[in-house]
């Protein structure tokens, strides 16, 4: 008796969603005919009609929006990886340094993980950008001869050009996460016992070898999941881009969006890059993690 | 028993749920107008830019003023019975389209050229009003740069704002010339002024109204000089989302009722003055239908029968609300040339209040 009476309740609950999701999904394909919309990708194939200022592979005005996008993203991929490259060098080096013997370096660190926490990302790379490079002189400053030129129309490092645009989305996203990265690395090798520390002090290994073989392996699976929360974060973060320039993939879905006025597969395209671009992060990390961790610390 | 109970009630509330949900969704199917949704609201909810001097700009006190924004003031004094009812929305180039397919505002009136593509229902599915100014695309480049012309911008920086037909006009402009240039594409007009005078862009792209209005803010504006090119028509005007007839009419309708009443000469001033000659006067038919003494022509637009009357005491008649933001003695002076009446040698004419 219950359990028949069970039964009819499921199956009236299994009705009920499914005409709850009909119903919406109805009201969006009805919305969508009301406005004239449809989903529809063909303007993908389409000429893009617009430049960019930089692209990683050969571009023009009449290759299709899709090439366009692949460039957009390329860009996003290009700026992320070097910033995490960068980001990651300095969170390390000031995570280390907040642990240090010398005061002078703790309290550097601490400082530069103190205001960078507490100022927010955009205005940073608003001043990377208006300030700090294009504040530099039209003609080109070489401090070290040929090794390095700066100018606000672009930098040069060792004969790489970059853009000021590149270098201001690269800086104000390596600066802000270095310091959450810093704060990771500081968290992680606090989770080593203190008796670890003293051990290989008292075998007369010196900081930098003690921190390298024994305090590094064993702060490891404290650090590494939250670091990748932070790359993903930068990553994200690096949307900000067009504020300063940037012909990141969201500036050039931006342009395509207005253009075709097909807003939302142009954000349906964009949201499926950036679960591309994150996923790939995600499986980067993995691979680190089998590598940098013992097999008895996965997870 | 208890339990049943319960699994009763719970099925009541799904049910109930199932009900609210199915309405809500509904909701936007269906025919009304926005024109009830505005009146029942008491307010008109208008899309600005706020950041362009002339049109639409942010004041000490905290209003908005400019052209742009008078306009809303006409469109709630048609609508709403009181020009002060805006709750105005400042937004960017590229949120813009959203805000309006969304509902969040009833209508733009921020600096929107008028092409097909944002008009057909293939494209961004608007309905445009009459055009409220002619602009046209042009360049602004330092007057010590040697740069006279397009040509002499040849593979240099041009600064220009993203998700805007600026950004495709360029690129029309130099394609066709078969020159090369590099653009720095930025979401913001402020970012674009910023970016040009601190040296990335040789020159910076916008309409010439938006250049003007810019250029009047620099430290030395003499400095400075507009390229006599023109990249483009820009026709802007104000626009709802398609598919409302009742509120694209209204529009269209206040914005003929300001041209008009310029050509007939009723301004904020003397508007009730003509008022009472046209309901003394029986022979004045034309004047008596315009506003709104005899005949029905607000009443068949749904809105009051003497909206045109609400409309001119809002702030005057076109002309007077150019002057007011664009005029000679205005912070942004910008000749008036093909924005003048087309008796006066311009293009703006409207179609009979018949």
């Amino acid at each position: 008796m219950s359990r028949r009476r069970s039964r009819w309740l499921e199956l009236v609950l299994v009705i009920a969603v499914l005409t709850v999701v009909g119903i919406l999904v109805n009201n969006l394909a009805v919305n969508l005919i009301r406005t004239g919309l449809g989903l529809s990708f063909q303007w993908l194939w389409q000429p893009a009609g617009f430049v960019l200022s930089e692209h990683s592979l050969p571009y023009e005005s009449g290759d299709s929006t899709a090439w366009a996008l692949l460039m957009g993203w390329l860009n996003s991929l290009r700026v992320i990886a070097c910033s995490i490259l960068l980001a990651t060098v300095l969170g390390v080096g000031a995570g280390a340094a907040r642990r240090s013997f010398n005061p002078l370096l703790r309290r550097l660190a601490a400082l530069y993980v103190g205001s960078i926490r507490q100022i927010p990302l955009l205005l940073q790379l608003l001043f990377w950008y208006f300030v700090a490079f294009l504040g530099l002189p039209s003609e080109p400053l070489a401090p070290l001869g040929a090794l390095i030129r700066l100018s606000n129309q672009g930098i040069g490092i060792l004969g790489l050009n970059i853009s000021v645009e590149f270098a201001a989305v690269l800086m104000g996203l390596s600066v802000f996460t270095g310091a959450a990265i810093a704060e990771v690395v500081r968290g992680g090798l606090d989770s080593v016992p203190r008796g670890q520390w003293e051990a290989f002090r008292s075998l007369g290994l010196a900081e930098s070898p003690g921190l390298r073989l024994v305090i590094l392996p064993q702060a490891l699976p404290a650090i590494l999941p939250a670091l990748s929360s932070q790359y993903l974060n930068l990553a994200k973060n690096s949307t900000l881009a067009i504020a300063v320039g940037y012909a990141d993939l969201y500036a050039v879905s931006d342009t395509t969006i207005t253009q075709t006025g097909r807003a939302i597969e142009g954000f349906l395209i964009l949201l499926l890059s950036f679960l591309a671009l994150n996923l790939l992060i995600n499986g980067g990390m993995q691979v680190l993690n089998r590598i940098m961790l013992l097999p008895g610390q996965r997870n | 028993m208890t339990v049943g109970m319960t699994r009763r009630r719970s099925i009541v509330s799904l049910f109930t749920a199932c009900l609210a949900i199915t309405a809500c969704a509904n909701l936007g199917e269906s025919d009304s107008s926005r024109v009830d949704l505005i009146r029942n609201r008491g307010e008109l909810r208008c899309g600005v830019s706020g950041k362009i001097p002339g049109f639409s700009f942010l004041q000490r006190d905290g209003s908005y003023a400019g052209l742009d924004v008078d306009l809303c003031r006409a469109f709630a004094a048609a609508l709403v019975g009181d020009a002060d009812k805006v709750e105005y929305r400042p937004l960017t180039a590229p949120e813009r389209f959203t805000a309006l397919k969304t509902g969040e505002i009833d209508l733009l009136s921020r600096n929107t050229t008028f092409n097909l593509s944002r008009d057909a229902a293939g494209g961004n599915g608007a309905s445009f009003a009459p055009v409220v100014f002619h602009d046209g695309q042009g360049l602004l480049v330092r007057r010590d740069s040697g740069i006279r012309s397009l040509r002499d911008l040849q593979g240099q920086t041009i600064c220009v704002g993203s998700g805007t037909t600026t950004e495709q006009n360029l690129n029309d402009a130099f394609q066709s010339l078969g020159l090369p240039y590099k653009p720095i594409k930025y979401q913001d007009l402020n970012q674009v002024v910023a970016g040009y005078l601190q040296g990335r862009c040789k020159a910076m792209t916008s309409d010439r109204s938006q250049l003007a209005a810019a250029r009047s803010g620099f430290e030395q504006p003499d400095r400075h000089e507009i390229l006599p090119e023109v990249l483009s028509k820009e026709p802007l005007a104000p626009l709802s989302s398609g598919g409302d007839q009742r509120l694209a009419d209204a529009m269209r309708w206040v914005v003929y009722a300001l041209i008009t009443a310029e050509e007939m000469g009723i301004t904020q001033s003397n508007v009730d003055a003509k008022l009472q000659e046209a309901r003394d006067n029986p022979d004045l038919t034309q004047m008596r239908r315009f506003l709104g003494v005899e005949g029905d022509l607000g009443s068949k637009l749904g809105l009051s029968n003497d909206f045109v009357v609400n409309v001119i005491k809002a702030g005057g008649n076109y002309g007077e609300i150019y002057n007011r933001h664009l005029g000679p003695t205005s912070a942004v002076p910008i000749p008036r040339g093909m924005n003048q009446l087309h008796s006066q040698g311009g293009v703006l004419t409207s179609p009979p209040f018949q």
